[in-house]
């Protein structure tokens, strides 16, 4: 099974100024892996991130939106999986980083551990495009085309932790941070335009 | 634009849906994210539907349409979160964290389920709708009473100020527009 921090890396490889919406432990890993004015850190409240994405990918159609979600925060907000397929954004990408276990809080499993088939739950939310990953090569050899692909997008890469990157929970609520992405996004549309 | 207080003795004819719908696109209201409620989804939801004017974002829980409305307005697109109150209380936390600490223009028309025709929302019988206000009061939440067209008609300067000022709103819908 692939470390989180080596998935990400390729991940960051084959994006590398995109926007992204990273959440907890993937949030930390990113901000480390890749730190960018585009990365999309003030979710506010858990399961909530897809969503957001939603928002941005609607709003600026031109943008690749990326969404790096855990499992214990997409189990909060399944139906985000229905919102999305029905608005059916051409340009989000829905990264699914599954350890089975809710990492930033004691790393206590989630309900159903390793067992649940997000990408099943995905494909039948009528997700047109979904992929799965464990290991690391796999992943390297699909991220390119899964990057051009018309979304909406959904990837579950089943992950170990890797690295332990810093928790910087202020990060990922400060308004520093939001007025960072607002500045970035406007300087980002307003060059494309 | 009046609070909480409705007179039912003399009490003017209901909002009409059109007239909600003329403010909130002269406010720039591009986007109506919503979940269908019984006292707005006839004669506001429905005929939202219609508007070619205006993107219809169907969710299926209220707190997906804070965080939606929130990644548009990054982009600068305006929008509006229609909902009923009971998905208002479902949603707190993420009102709480996204719309009231992050200071985002989040919009949101609310309707009053099971609200009574006789008296104000702060003397219903139904607990849910009693404590609209004081929870939006807590939470520092500014809101206001959407029944009449006058209050229509001022929807559009209050959604200019809340882009402006970048900060949420409640517009209460105590019964069905007409």
């Amino acid at each position: 099974m692939m470390q989180r921090d080596a998935a990400l890396s390729v991940l960051a490889d084959h994006y590398p100024d995109g926007i992204v919406v990273p959440v907890y432990q993937s949030a930390f890993d990113w901000m480390a892996i890749r730190p960018h004015p585009l990365n999309y850190l003030c979710t506010g409240a858990m399961g909530q991130a897809s969503s957001h994405a939603l928002g941005l990918a609607l709003g600026c159609p031109g943008e690749k939106v990326v969404v790096l979600d855990g499992d214990g925060s997409l189990l909060m907000n399944l139906g985000a999986l229905v919102t999305i397929a029905n608005a059916a954004p051409k340009n989000l990408v829905h990264f699914l980083c599954y350890n089975g276990e809710y990492e930033v809080n004691g790393r206590f499993p989630v309900p159903g551990g390793r067992g649940v088939d997000f990408a099943g739950i995905a494909q039948a939310a009528g997700i047109p495009n979904v992929f799965s990953f464990s290991e690391l090569e796999d992943f390297e050899d699909r991220v390119g085309e899964i990057l051009r692909l018309e979304g909406p997008v959904f990837v579950v890469l089943a992950v170990a932790q890797g690295t332990a990157y810093p928790q910087d929970y202020p990060a990922i609520h400060s308004a520093a941070s939001r007025e960072t992405f607002r500045q970035a996004l406007r300087e980002r549309i307003s060059s494309s335009a | 634009m009046r609070e909480a207080a409705i007179e039912t003795a003399d009490r003017a004819a209901p909002v009409s849906g059109a007239a909600i719908i003329a403010s909130i696109k002269q406010a720039g209201i591009g986007t109506v994210v919503a979940l269908p409620d019984i006292v707005t989804c006839e004669t506001l939801l429905w005929p939202v539907t219609r508007d070619p004017g205006l993107r219809l974002v169907q969710v299926c829980k209220e707190d997906e349409g804070i965080s939606i409305c929130a990644g548009l307005s990054y982009c600068d697109e305006r929008a509006v979160l229609l909902i009923q109150h009971t998905g208002f209380l479902d949603s707190i936390n993420a009102i709480r964290a996204i719309a009231v600490e992050y200071a985002l223009p989040v919009v949101m028309i609310v309707g009053l389920q099971g609200m009574e025709a006789d008296r104000a929302p702060a003397e219903s019988d139904k607990l849910g709708v009693r404590i609209m206000g004081p929870i939006m009061d807590a939470m520092q939440l500014s809101h206001s009473v959407l029944d009449q067209n006058d209050d229509a008609a001022a929807m559009a300067t209050t959604i200019d100020d809340c882009y402006a000022a970048s900060k949420p709103h409640v517009f209460l819908v105590p019964r069905s527009p007409a």
